[in-house]
Parts: structure tokens; sequence; C-alpha cells
């Protein structure tokens, strides 16, 4: 049993994970496939089982790259990466979980570097 | 005719050059840009869950301070017309989400979501036409041929930003024939370049850049063009410098056609 609700994450994600007929379309077309170690057809199956802890220990939740693939091309409607959204979130709110820092910025700038970038990783990545 | 204007963060620093030519042809084409007083910075990305509200309301103060100046707003940057579009959307369809953020607000009319939000390749296309934006080429870019790089958040979720078909768009294609140019048709054009992981994960943005480019190259265009910033940083940052093809804002080359980019 998973310390963190199932219940939260669904509807942190406003997703219904019963509605996947598991045909991998979400998977097939994440251009992180290959750096995750949980795929999005994974986060559907697993969330659905409850398996929260180990999702939100994966650095997986730190992969998705929030480019909407999987959510434009489930053919059902389940929008894989709203349960990656949600439990990332899960984490980072937690008391000095934040993935990135502000004072690791400086660090990773360059002359051409767009705030875009700053601001997105931000949000992404810390409360 | 005059729009509302959300340039957003990156327009004024790192992106002035699609943010300047992009005003130096609205006013060949005849339309004016002015910028919203006191706008903040969209943060980049829209969450995706239901219970994000703090983080969403600076888009929505833009669209309520648009909808204030009885005005469309447009803007220029894929991630502003990603949050602008989807934070509009969830105010006028999710009322729970509105609810929240009109409690917070405190507005003296709540906000519904009733600000037209456009991109600026909108405005070319359905306001003032291509047909019109091709009357007002000087400098037909004739015998070039140009990859438009889409990314992900210009149409996606196309359902929301209702901007283009998102598999198969040709709004940027449309563009570069009105300037006299030949549309170079890749398959990468709509996946993603990597976005943000480039910030801690330089590889991985290597790799979907690399990829972008490569099938670009392929198909033989001479350059591409984009509407978002840190595509630009990726295809020019994160690409092996062979083969790497020049990579421009669409502005720009439509500043180069209207004879006005110098």
């Amino acid at each position: 049993m998973s310390k963190y609700d199932k219940e939260q994450v669904l509807c942190s994600s406003g997703v219904n994970v019963l509605k996947c007929m598991r045909c991998g379309k979400c998977s097939a077309t994440c251009p992180s496939y290959d750096e995750m170690e949980y795929h999005p057809h994974e986060f559907v199956y697993m969330v659905e089982k409850g398996q929260i802890d180990k999702l939100m220990a994966s650095p997986s939740i730190y992969k998705c790259l929030s480019c909407y693939a999987c959510v434009e091309r489930c053919p059902r409607g389940v929008e894989p990466a709203k349960l990656v959204e949600a439990l990332r979130l899960l984490v980072i709110r937690q008391q000095g979980q934040n993935h990135l820092k502000a004072d690791d910025i400086p660090a990773l700038l360059d002359e051409d570097l767009p705030q875009q970038a700053i601001v997105t990783a931000l949000r992404k990545y810390s409360k | 005719m005059v729009f509302s204007y959300y340039p957003g963060c990156t327009l004024k620093n790192k992106a002035q050059d699609l943010d300047m030519y992009a005003r130096r042809c609205a006013e060949v084409l005849g339309f004016t840009l002015e910028e919203l007083p006191q706008w903040q910075c969209c943060g980049g990305a829209y969450s995706m869950a239901q219970d994000e509200i703090a983080s969403k309301l600076a888009a929505v103060r833009a669209l309520n301070s648009a909808k204030e100046q009885d005005r469309t707003l447009v803007t220029l940057c894929s991630a502003c017309h990603n949050v602008l579009k989807q934070a509009n959307h969830d105010m006028k369809e999710n009322e729970e989400f509105s609810q929240k953020a009109n409690n917070y607000m405190k507005l003296a009319q709540p906000y519904l979501g009733e600000t037209k939000v456009l991109h600026y390749l909108e405005v070319l296309r359905d306001v003032i036409g291509f047909d019109e934006v091709k009357k007002h080429v000087k400098n037909p870019l004739t015998g070039k041929r140009i990859g438009a790089y889409y990314g992900c958040l210009l149409l996606r979720p196309g359902k929301v930003l209702q901007m283009d078909n998102p598999e198969n768009p040709k709004i940027m294609e449309d563009l570069i024939r009105a300037l006299g140019a030949e549309p170079v048709i890749y398959a990468s054009r709509n996946e993603c370049c990597g976005g943000y992981v480039t910030m801690e994960d330089k590889n991985l943005a290597r790799k979907k850049s690399t990829a972008v480019m490569q099938n670009a190259a392929e198909m033989k265009a001479d350059l591409l063009v984009t509407a978002c910033p840190l595509c630009l940083y990726n295809l020019k940052k994160n690409t092996p410098e062979e083969g790497r093809l020049p990579v421009l804002y669409f502005t720009e080359l439509l500043a180069e056609a209207l004879g006005v980019k110098e």
C-alpha cells in the first residue's frame, strides 16, 4: 500500500486511468521514451494499481518535456502527461524537495539561454 | 487596427529580434501592437494540474487586462501563446478553476474567458490574410527552401489552441509561400526540441534537437524558421555544428521579404 493516495493523483491530474485501452501510443510517441525508467503507458497502469511511491521516487517524472505529444495522440483521451505532472507536484510540493533550486541557476546559464527556459524549468522542477 | 500585445519575458531579453521585426512588419501591414500595461511573465509552461491556481493567475490577469481594453490579445512566443490560450480555455470551460481564480483576483467584474487570443501568425492568416501579406512583399524569397519548425507548444493541445491541424499544420508553410519561398515539409517539424530539459539534461536536448535538424537537412531545407525562443536556442546551440542549418524567427524572414529588415 502506498503512503500517498492514488485518489490525490487522480484528482490533481483529472485523468481517468480506466479509459486506457493499453495501445501504447503514448509511449510510442514520447520524445523522452529512451530516458525513462517508467514510460507514459506505465504511469497509467501503475497509478491505476496505486503504485504512487514507486513513481514519485523515479527520475522519470523529471524527463517529461511537457510537449503534449501523448496528450494530443492518445486515442482515448487519457492524457498521461497529466499524471506525470501530478506526481511531480506531489514530490516538489513537499518541504525541501525542489528538483531545481534558484541557487543552482547561475551555473546553468550561458549567454544565449532564453529566459523562457529558466522560468519553465522553475515551474516544472520547483515550488 | 490596434491589438493588445503580450510580449512575454524572453522577447524583452534574448528574443528581441522576434519582437522588433514583428512590430516593424505590423506597421507595414497596417496594424499596431500595443503592449499591455504591467503584464507579468506567463511562467513559460501551463501546469496540467487541476489544483494549480496561483501559478496560472499572471496569464489570467493579462487576459482580463485585454478585456478591459476591449481588444483581441496578440502574442508571439509559442510558450506565451500556449499558456494564454490554455488559461483562457480554463476560465471559460472549467467552472471550478474559474471560480477559484476569480475569488483570488477579486476583479470588479469576474473574468470568464471573454478575451480572444491570437498568435501573430493567426493575425496574418485570419485578419490580414496571406494574400494581402503577399501584396506587400518587396523582396520575394524566390528559390529558398525553408522548413517551418513548429515544435510542441505552438500547436498542442490542438483542441484548446485551435491554431492549426496539430499533426499536419500549414500556417507557416502558407506564410513561406506568400513570401515567395518554397516550404519544405519534414516529419519532425512538430516534434519536441527538448525544451526546458536543456537546463538539466543537455544530452537529451541534444538528441532531440539534432534529430529535428538532421531531418530538415535530409529534406534539403536551406534554413528553418520558428516562433519559439527556446526552439531557436536548442536548434542553434544543442546541434552539431556540421550540418547545422541557419535558424531564424519567422518575423525576421517576414521583415526581409517586406523590405524592413535593416
